[in-house]
C-alpha cells in the first residue's frame, strides 16, 4: 500500500506534470529546430510566435463561445485552432517577406539573422500585448478533470490522489499526433523530402530544381502551426499570459540544442529531458521517501536537490554541459 | 547691590516675558509626509486629515491653557530618505516644531527618527510605516506608529491558525520584502506557539507554471497552505496548481490575497479557506470617515484616519503631559492612547481636552481603534475572514 502511495505521489507531482510540460517543450523545440535546419538561424521570436498564435486562437475561441459553440467536455479552443494557425501563418509569412527575405538574398551570416529575429521578437511581443493586453487570460472550458485527486482517492482508497486534467491529456495526445504527422510529412511526401534535401545541402537542392521560396514558405507555415499548437496547449494547461511565453524561450532552446539542432527527433527527446530534469531536480522527495523507506530511515529534511527558485538554472546547466561535451547534441544535429 | 537688583529684575523680566510668550505663542507641530514621490496620492488625504484634527483642537481653545496649534508641513518624499531628513531638520531648527506626525514610508521614517527626532528629543508618530524593523529600532521611547507592523499580521495569522487546532502548515511567499517579512514573522510566531512550518518556499511572480513549487509544498506536507502572495499574481497561480493536483484544498490568505479577484476565479473551490486583513472595526471608523468627508477630505483613503488620529494623539499627549517637552510627551502618549480612561471617539477632542485639563484620564480610540502595544505601535485591527459559498465573509474583528 505504501509503495502504491509512493508511486501515485510521484505520478501526480512529477511524472504527469513533466510529461505535459515535456510535450509542450517538444512542440516548441520542433519549430525552433525546423527553422534552424532549413533557414539556418536560431529564431528568437519563436516564443512570441507561440504567444501570437495562442492569442489569435483565444480571440477566435471567445467568438465561438459567444456564438454558443462548444465541444462538450473538450475545450472550444481546439475548434478555434485552425483560425489561430492561419493568422499566425500569415504573420510569419509577412515577416519573412518584409524582413528575413532581405537578409537571405544578401546571404547574411546566421548571427545577423539571430539579431534580426530578436528585433522581430520585440515587435511581436509588443503586438500581442497591444492586442490582448498583459493580463492573464483564462480560455479553457469544458471538463477540467478526467479524474480529480479527490475522486481518485475515493475510488482507490489510497491516501494519495492522482489528478489528471483534460488539458494534460489533450496536450499529450495532440503533441503525439503533431509529431507523427510531421515525421510522415518529412519522410513520405515530395515536399517533405525536398525540405530535407534543402536542409542537407542547399546548393545541391537548388541544382536539382527545388524551388527555395516554396520550401521556405512551407517551413514557415509548418512552424506557425507548431508554434500555435504549442502556445495554445501551454495556455490551456497553465493559463495565457504574454510574458510567460517569452520566458519559455530558454527551455525551448535548451531542448532543441540538447537534442541536436536541426534534428526533429532530438527536439522531442530534448523537450522531455529538460522537462523531467526541471521537475525532478526541484521536487522534494520527502513524501515519496517517507512511504518507501522504513520508519527508522525516514528523512527529516525535504530531500530536495535544488529549491524551486532555481528551476530555470537547470535548463542552463544542462545546456552548458551538453555544449561542452557534445556540441552536436544527443542526436547528432548541427554543431552550434 | 544695585547691579544685583538690576540683574534680578532683568531675569525676572525676561522669565516673565518668556512665560508670557510661551502662553501666547502657537504650538508648532510638523506633518512630514511623502507629498511628492511614489505615494503622493495617499499623502494629501493623510495630511488634510491631520489638519482637521488640529482645527478641531483649535476650535476647542487649543492645548496647554489656550495655546493654539499650528501645522508646518514638510515633504518626506518616501523614496529619498536624505531629502526627508533635510525637510525634518528644517522644521525643527527654523520652524521650531515640538512634535512630528510622520513620515509615511518606513525607510524615511527610520531615517528621520535617527537623524532628527532622537537628537532633538522630539516625539514622532507615524500614521503609516509598517516595516517590522521599526519595532526593534532604538528610539529612546520617542517613536510611535498607528499602523500595525507587518510582524503583527504574521503573529495574528499564527494565532488564528492555532485557534483552529491546526498544528502543521506549508508556507509559500511572493519573493519580495512584503512576502518575506510576513512569512518570516508568521513562521517565528507559529513555531513559538508550538506549530510546525514544514516548508518556507518563495514563489516568483509572473510565471506560467507553478506545479514544481506546489510539488515541493505538497511533498513537505501540512494541513493547510499559507499563501503570502498576491491575489492577481503568483498567489493565485499557486492556489490553482494546488487545487489541480489535489495537494491542498484549504488555504490561509493574508491581506495581499483577500480580494474578489480570488473568489471570482476560484468560487466555492476554496471554501473553508480563511485569512485576515487590516481593517478597523466599529463605529469609530465610519464616524471618522463621515467627519472627514464633511470637511472635504477623502476619509476612505488609506491611512487618512490614522493621519487624524496621529495628530490627535500627539496633541492630547502634550495636554496630558502639561508641556511640549519631548520626553514628557512621549511618556504621556501611552496613557492617552490606551485604557483605562474615558473612551474618546473622533470629533470628541474638545471633551478629551476638558477631561485632561481637569486631571482625568482618557483612552483615545479615534477612527482607527487606537491601542498601542509593545514598543508603541498599533496592535492593529484586523478583520478575520472566511471563504464560504464562494464569497468572502467576515468572521470577527481582532
Amino acid at each position: 500500500m505504501d509503495l502504491l502511495n509512493a508511486v501515485v505521489a510521484l505520478l501526480n507531482f512529477v511524472i504527469v506534470p513533466a510529461v505535459a510540460y515535456g510535450s509542450q517543450l517538444a512542440l516548441g523545440a520542433l519549430g525552433v529546430t525546423l527553422i534552424y535546419g532549413i533557414l539556418r538561424f536560431s529564431n528568437f521570436a519563436h516564443g512570441d510566435t507561440m504567444a501570437f498564435g495562442a492569442m489569435a486562437t483565444i480571440l477566435a475561441t471567445w467568438g465561438l463561445q459567444a456564438g454558443g459553440v462548444s465541444l462538450g467536455p473538450l475545450p472550444t479552443a481546439l475548434l478555434a485552432l485552425p483560425v489561430g494557425i492561419a493568422a499566425t501563418a500569415l504573420l510569419v509569412l509577412a515577416t519573412d517577406k518584409l524582413v528575413y527575405k532581405f537578409y537571405r538574398a544578401q546571404k547574411a551570416k546566421p548571427v545577423i539573422l539571430v539579431i534580426v529575429s530578436m528585433g522581430v521578437m520585440f515587435v511581436m511581443n509588443g503586438l500581442v500585448r497591444f492586442i490582448i493586453g498583459v493580463d492573464d487570460q483564462q480560455f479553457a472550458d469544458g471538463a477540467r478533470f478526467v479524474i480529480s485527486a479527490r475522486d481518485f482517492r475515493e475510488m482507490t482508497g489510497l491516501d494519495e490522489g492522482l489528478a489528471i486534467r483534460t488539458a494534460t491529456v489533450i496536450t499529450v495526445v495532440v503533441a503525439g499526433i503533431c509529431v507523427a504527422a510531421l515525421f510522415w510529412f518529412l519522410n513520405h511526401t515530395r515536399t517533405g523530402k525536398s525540405m530535407r534535401a534543402f536542409s542537407d545541402n542547399e546548393d545541391l537542392a537548388l541544382l536539382s530544381g527545388i524551388n527555395p521560396e516554396r520550401v521556405v514558405a512551407i517551413t514557415w507555415i509548418i512552424v506557425a502551426a507548431l508554434a500555435t499548437i504549442a502556445g495554445v496547449l501551454y495556455g490551456l494547461d497553465k493559463g495565457f499570459k504574454p510574458f510567460t511565453y517569452f520566458q519559455l524561450l530558454l527551455p525551448i532552446f535548451a531542448a532543441a540544442i540538447v537534442g541536436g539542432l536541426g534534428s526533429p527527433l532530438g527536439a522531442i527527446a530534448g523537450g522531455f529531458l529538460i522537462a523531467f530534469s526541471e521537475v525532478t531536480i526541484t521536487y522534494a522527495f520527502k513524501k515519496v521517501a517517507t512511504y518507501v523507506l522504513p520508519e527508522a530511515l525516514e528523512p527529516q529534511g525535504l530531500v530536495q536537490l535544488l529549491s524551486t527558485d532555481y528551476k530555470f538554472a537547470v535548463s542552463f546547466a544542462i545546456l552548458v554541459v551538453v555544449l561542452l561535451f557534445r556540441p552536436t547534441g544527443l542526436f547528432q544535429g548541427k554543431a552550434v | 547691590m544695585k547691579k544685583f537688583l538690576l540683574a534680578t529684575a532683568a531675569t525676572a523680566l525676561t522669565t516673565g516675558a518668556a512665560l508670557a510668550g510661551s502662553h501666547s505663542e502657537p504650538v508648532k507641530i510638523g506633518v512630514i509626509l511623502g507629498f511628492s514621490g511614489p505615494l503622493e496620492s495617499l499623502a494629501g488625504p493623510i495630511g488634510d486629515a491631520a489638519d482637521v484634527a488640529v482645527a478641531e483642537i483649535n476650535a476647542a481653545g487649543g492645548i496647554l491653557e489656550g495655546r493654539s496649534v499650528e501645522v508646518v508641513r514638510g515633504d518626506g518624499t518616501c523614496a529619498d530618505a536624505a531629502a526627508g531628513t533635510a525637510a525634518a531638520e528644517r522644521l525643527v531648527t527654523s520652524d521650531g516644531i515640538v512634535g512630528m506626525v510622520g513620515a509615511m514610508c518606513s525607510g524615511t521614517t527610520g531615517a528621520i527618527l535617527q537623524a532628527v527626532s532622537i537628537p532633538n528629543g522630539i516625539v514622532q508618530i507615524s500614521p503609516s510605516a509598517t516595516s517590522p524593523g521599526l519595532s526593534t529600532v532604538e528610539d529612546n521611547g520617542l517613536f510611535f506608529r498607528l499602523a500595525p507592523s507587518d510582524a503583527r499580521q504574521g503573529q495574528l495569522m499564527a494565532e488564528i491558525i492555532s485557534g483552529k487546532g491546526i498544528s502543521s502548515v506549508a508556507l509559500t511567499y511572493t519573493n519580495n520584502d512584503y512576502g518575506k517579512g510576513l512569512a518570516d514573522s508568521f513562521q517565528a510566531a507559529f513555531e513559538e506557539a508550538g506549530g510546525s512550518v514544514t516548508i518556507n518556499a518563495a514563489h516568483d511572480e509572473g510565471k506560467g507554471d507553478y506545479s514544481a513549487e506546489v510539488g515541493a509544498l505538497a511533498s513537505a506536507g501540512g494541513e493547510v497552505l499559507v499563501v503570502a502572495g498576491y491575489s492577481d499574481g503568483g498567489g493565485a497561480g499557486i492556489i490553482q496548481a494546488a487545487l489541480d493536483s489535489g495537494a491542498f484544498d484549504t488555504f490561509v490568505l493574508p491581506d495581499g490575497m483577500v480580494s474578489t479577484a480570488l473568489t471570482d476565479r476560484f468560487g466555492s473551490d476554496i471554501d473553508g479557506s480563511f485569512g485576515q486583513l487590516p481593517a478597523a472595526a466599529g463605529d469609530g471608523a465610519s464616524s471618522l470617515e463621515a467627519l472627514l468627508n464633511d470637511a472635504g477630505v477623502d476619509g476612505a483613503s488609506v491611512y487618512a484616519r490614522e493621519g487624524y488620529d496621529s495628530a490627535a494623539v500627539l496633541l492630547l499627549a502634550m495636554q496630558a503631559a502639561g508641556s511640549t517637552d519631548g520626553a514628557a510627551v512621549a511618556a504621556a502618549v501611552l496613557d492617552v492612547a490606551n485604557a483605562p480612561g474615558e473612551p474618546i471617539g473622533p470629533g470628541e477632542l474638545a471633551k478629551a481636552l476638558e477631561i485632561l485639563a481637569a486631571g482625568g484620564d482618557i483612552d483615545y480610540v479615534g477612527g482607527s481603534d487606537v491601542e498601542l502595544i509593545g514598543p508603541g505601535e498599533s496592535g492593529g485591527s484586523y478583520r478575520e475572514i472566511e471563504i464560504s459559498g464562494g464569497e468572502i465573509t467576515t468572521v470577527t474583528f481582532h
